[in-house]
């Protein structure tokens, strides 16, 4: 019974990282129209990625940490509240939580682009209040691609933040405050603890799409704000290298299963599905 | 804070516990409501713009209100076929994806088997590959095999990044079933065929639907992955980002609130039947 999706996935997920890994090695010969690829153990390749990109991987990895902390502190107050204070209307907040992510992520983005246009009513909202100098602009900016890296993932911080507090026994919170524990210290000692799982598998579900996203630097940002999923992208579809782009997702996914397994160490929780 | 409720508790007056976590609830509320808020600003700007009468070809600021949009929904071939080629890869891909994912999550949860931990893992890691990397992978492979990009590489692709969704959710819901109902079907005389029609199935399809709708979703909304190994193919993301570059037409925003309604109208009766299944 698991034989044809393990089959399936051994063709067409395991196989291709080995290409990947091959491509990453060769060295490009040929014209951009027609290149040819030998495989040669070419190391140059992740030389050359580190060099000249390192740019955009700490750009890359610096957006993901920012978009995951502002999905976290956004998530929280509102998966807390379904799960402990909506009553009979949890469903009807799920409900509406999920529906926006039915709109295309593409066209939710370029909702933002208009929302954050310099002629936009929030330009000149935070240009009234004094937030934004006369001349400053949201669009183009650092700040306009991580809060669309947030606003896109969001979703995935929510829900699995909800199902972990879900679980939480409202009785141990009426026992943490029977035994004089204050709001505050119920809610660091008793539902921050066990909302951990959540908190872990919401961080990974936005942190490694975040990371190697390149619609919302592309719709959102400007040639200053490039992401390594821009290169990656550039490289493989127009300049066709495809071996500085096969070696550029290489690091990519390695630094990210590194940041994964440090990570769930650090939290020690195991059970992340 | 601690001092507060002891010295409440100790005079008998439970006011002062009361007085200071309802305001906390009422802020905790309000920013609540405003994240709410946050997730709905861009759809009211898409729904909003798609009665938009833009003058140049692209519809990012407001000209004016018009109902021509709506009129012609489908003004624009390429559009209207990007997006029934979306819908075919994923009706198509899922109905594959649902037949493989399924298969793996009731083997996960029923069978006891060695290495099923490590199924178990392996199943989560194309999850914890990021898009970009993934499409890279893919399509290193298709340039390997010298297959050509095109509506098969699309399919391909799409099942492989659902069966894990699909096999997550499937398995999921079927933890903790009482699966002795199966025994005791059979011990009141049914046969295995009709246990598994009026005992397993009904148990199990509420989480294949879920796992089905989880993964039309995606594939329909799916770009980066499509986007490295569609060729010349064009899906409804992939018409939205080349549109983003040349011209983008109200039609998206108009066909957008339609899949958003219908979307809406497919959740409304799926809480009813449940509410109904439930109740009666």
């Amino acid at each position: 019974m698991i034989l044809p999706a393990l089959l399936y996935l051994g063709i067409f997920f395991v196989v291709p990282f080995f290409s990947l890994a091959r491509t990453s090695l060769s060295s490009s010969g040929g014209s951009v129209y027609l290149p040819t690829l030998s495989f040669n153990w070419d190391f140059g390749n992740y030389v050359d990625a580190f060099s000249q990109y390192q740019d955009q991987i700490i750009r890359s990895f610096t957006y993901a940490l920012a978009a995951t902390a502002l999905c976290l502190l956004l998530a929280f107050p509102l998966a807390y509240v379904i799960a402990f204070k909506a009553g009979r209307y949890k469903n009807l907040i799920l409900g509406l939580v999920i529906l926006p992510f039915f709109v295309t992520f593409l066209i939710r983005t370029i909702a933002w682009k208009t929302i954050l246009a310099d002629d936009g009513w929030v330009v000149s909202a935070l240009g009234a209040v004094g937030l934004l100098p006369s001349e400053g602009r949201l669009l183009s900016t650092s700040w306009a691609v991580i809060g669309g890296l947030t606003y896109n993932w969001i979703i995935f911080m929510i829900l699995p933040l909800y199902v972990s507090l879900e679980k939480i026994d409202p009785r141990l919170i009426e026992a943490s405050k029977d035994l004089y524990s204050s709001n505050r210290r119920g809610f660091s000692k008793v539902i921050l603890p066990l909302s951990m799982p959540g908190v872990l598998a919401g961080s990974l579900l936005v942190f490694i799409p975040a990371s190697g996203d390149f619609i919302n630097a592309d719709y959102l940002g400007s040639t200053q704000t490039t992401m390594i999923g821009n290169v990656i992208q550039k490289q493989f579809l127009v300049v066709k290298d495809y071996p500085a782009a096969a070696a550029l997702s290489m690091v990519l996914m390695a630094i990210i299963l590194v940041g994964v397994l440090l990570y769930t160490r650090a939290l020690g929780t195991e059970d992340l599905v | 804070m601690t001092t507060q409720a002891t010295a409440a508790v100790g005079t008998a007056e439970p006011k002062t516990i009361k007085g200071s976590p309802r305001w906390g609830d009422l802020l905790l509320r309000i920013v609540a409501g405003l994240v709410l808020l946050y997730l709905f600003l861009p759809i009211f700007v898409i729904v909003l713009f798609s009665f938009n009468n833009p003058q140049g070809k692209f519809n990012y600021s407001w000209q004016g209100f018009t109902l021509n949009n709506w009129a012609h929904p489908f003004k624009y071939p390429a559009l209207t076929d990007a997006l029934k080629l979306s819908l075919n890869v994923a009706a198509v891909s899922t109905a594959f994806a649902l037949v493989l994912g399924t298969l793996v999550a009731v083997a996960l949860v029923r069978q006891r088997f060695r290495g099923r931990t490590a199924v178990d893992t392996f199943l989560v890691l194309p999850l914890t590959a990021p898009e970009v990397v993934m499409g890279a992978a893919l399509l290193t492979l298709f340039l390997d095999f010298g297959w050509a990009a095109g509506y098969t590489t699309i399919l391909i692709a799409h099942i492989a990044f659902e069966i894990s969704f699909i096999a997550m959710t499937v398995r999921a819901r079927m933890r903790g079933f009482d699966w002795t109902l199966e025994d005791a079907s059979m011990d009141l005389g049914a046969s295995p065929s009709r246990t598994f029609f009026k005992v397993t199935l009904p148990l199990i399809i509420p989480g294949i639907v879920a796992a089905g709708m989880l993964s039309f979703a995606l594939s329909l909304d799916d770009f980066i992955i499509t986007y490295f190994v569609s060729g010349s193919t064009v899906t409804y993301p992939l018409y939205v980002n080349a549109a983003v570059k040349a011209a983008v037409p109200p039609q998206i925003n108009v066909l957008a609130t339609g899949i958003l309604v219908v979307s809406l109208v497919l959740l409304a009766v799926g809480t009813l039947y449940r509410r109904k299944r439930i109740a009666g």
